[in-house]
């Protein structure tokens, strides 16, 4: 399969490629994908809590050169946005960017969700810690 | 395809071509028998009446002696066709018509090639009872199990004599003399094997045996069938009809040029067959232990003890094999990965192995031949290793493994 001059960018120097302090407060963790269908994809993200903008976001992905590619493309899509502008971020956004093949829209689909459940994560733990600070304050 | 000098190792062009399960090179003496055929000698071979024909004649059976002799047979028990599938089709269907009065039962396993799993499929459909014997999880079947499987009906036996992922060898010799014990037909598929690892078909009781020229270094579009006369007389009826050619199994003129190759590439690896292996087993012996001292979570997959020489099928976990062959795309080999196939499922191979989806998504076949040099294993090595150990930097799951996570206890959201 031949793939884009954009893919084989992505893939040859993979952008924010690490680990960020899945503990911290202020990182939001998303793991998507199966060993089983050859890609899994965690996507993270550290948001400014004052600013809740995303100053933050490193990958790692096990899968294709798309799959790659998609995830590297995400981690620097999602930096600088709010985390409210980074769920804006649509996988044909990825497709086209990429000029990915039908049989790699999975990849951009997964790219996305990786987005939403870092995301997810990093809302649902500061709830919590919301939670708990009132009610703390309560007693 | 142009080849040019690597620009970091000497002696190395690229391309490397490591992919020989797939197709070969032609050997350079073989387009040399040939071409006499492809120009002034161009006759028919059944035209009987004139110099041209007789000609192109004595071309076809030197090289039916050529092929006989490698295998053990008899010239006369060699027929032509167009190559392997057509070879597997022949010999399932062509056995399944003829025997359809004694019973309706064929025996095959899992990791067949396609040609003659969907040739079993299409037998089904037309009212033949199919039995797929499982592998065990070096790739092999278990002689029980087939001695199991046997009835009153079964009258054809088809087990590949080496297989094109992982290279092992099925106890041919073993089911052979099962299968004549019970007076049911033998048919082997030997594209693998034939030319690489010795081959008789007496001593091993092979009734039906299917080749093909490519993956012998000779020309495509061209195979030969063998089809036991003897001891017992075995018999298929023909599943293409027109002129009676090949004693009625098979009609259409016949394909000199490709025949007259394919006869010399059998006499090359009859006289060539030992110290190639030799030479091929150590390349492939020194590609696995470069890997193996260089990387972590690496395992062959399939029967190291038997297996072709040329084959290493080999499974780099966490990391995904399509992305590893993009990262050594001046280097041809193939991956079990779902990506590569058409179908994205991963290799049914490797599957039936029992290992994991993630484990056949992480596998390469390297694929040594006759034209491949130790530079080339070194370079190509050197090359994966690289990717390799880059690519696990990006792999989350070779990350959690590092930290002792025991993957199987997560619950993935598959997609």
């Amino acid at each position: 399969m031949a793939y884009s001059d954009k893919v084989v960018d992505h893939y040859n120097n993979p952008r924010n490629v690490g680990t960020l302090d899945k503990a911290s407060s202020e990182v939001g963790t998303g793991l998507v994908g199966a060993p089983e269908c050859g890609d899994v994809m965690r996507l993270q993200i550290r948001v400014n809590p004052e600013t809740q903008v995303i100053e933050e976001a490193k990958f790692k992905t096990f899968g294709c050169g798309s799959a790659i590619a998609s995830s590297s493309l995400a981690t620097e899509w999602v930096k600088g946005k709010t985390v409210d502008e980074a769920m804006e971020i649509k996988n044909t956004d990825i497709v086209k960017e990429l000029a990915l093949p039908p049989v790699k829209i999975h990849c951009s689909v997964l790219a996305e969700d990786a987005i939403r459940a870092a995301i997810g994560d990093w809302k649902v733990k500061n709830a919590a810690r919301q939670d708990t600070t009132v009610a703390v304050a309560t007693h | 395809m142009i080849r040019t000098e690597s620009p970091t190792a000497k002696g190395v062009k690229l391309p490397i071509y490591m992919d020989n399960h797939a197709t070969t090179q032609m050997d350079p003496r073989v387009l040399e028998a040939m071409m006499p055929y492809l120009t002034e000698t161009f006759g028919n071979a059944a035209s009987r009446n004139h110099a041209f024909g007789w000609e192109a004649e004595v071309g076809v059976e030197k090289a039916r002696e050529q092929i006989a002799k490698l295998i053990g047979a008899t010239a006369k028990e060699i027929i032509f066709t167009s190559g392997a599938t057509e070879g597997n089709n022949l010999a399932i269907k062509g056995v399944a018509e003829m025997y359809k009065e004694r019973g309706n039962h064929i025996i095959t396993q899992v990791s067949e090639h396609k040609a003659v799993l969907d040739t079993c499929k299409r037998m089904e459909k037309y009212g033949y009872r199919v039995t797929y014997l499982p592998v065990n999880k070096d790739g092999l079947i278990e002689m029980e199990d087939l001695k199991r499987a046997m009835d009153d009906k079964t009258i054809l036996v088809s087990i590949m004599f080496a297989n094109n992922e992982i290279g092992v060898i099925q106890p041919i010799a073993e089911i052979g003399k099962l299968c004549h014990e019970k007076g049911v037909v033998f048919h082997t598929d030997a594209v693998q094997a034939v030319g690489k690892i010795p081959v008789d078909v007496n001593a091993m009781n092979i009734d039906i045996l299917t080749l093909s020229g490519h993956k012998i270094y000779g020309p495509k579009g061209v195979g030969a069938m063998y089809v036991r006369r003897r001891n017992p007389r075995v018999q298929i009826a023909a599943q293409i009809d027109g002129g009676g050619h090949e004693r009625g199994m098979r009609s259409g003129t016949l394909n000199v040029p490709g025949i007259v190759g394919l006869g010399m590439a059998c006499e090359i690896c009859r006289v060539e067959m030992g110290a190639e292996a030799e030479r091929e087993r150590k390349m492939r012996d020194h590609l696995k232990a470069k890997f193996e001292k260089a990387l972590d979570y690496v395992h062959v997959n399939g029967s190291w003890e038997h297996r072709l020489p040329g084959n290493l099928n080999m499974s780099f976990v966490y990391v995904e094999g399509e992305s590893l062959l993009m990262g050594i795309n001046d280097v041809a080999v193939s991956s079990g990965s779902a990506c590569t196939s058409a179908t994205l499922e991963p290799s049914y191979v490797l599957k039936a192995l029992g290992l994991g989806d993630d484990v056949a998504h992480s596998s390469i076949r390297f694929g040594l031949g006759r034209f491949n040099t130790p530079e080339e294993v070194d370079y190509v090595s050197d090359k994966v290793i690289d990717i390799v150990l880059k690519l696990r930097e990006l792999s989350p799951l070779y990350e959690m493994v590092k930290e002792g996570i025991d993957l199987t206890k997560i619950e993935w959201a598959a997609h």
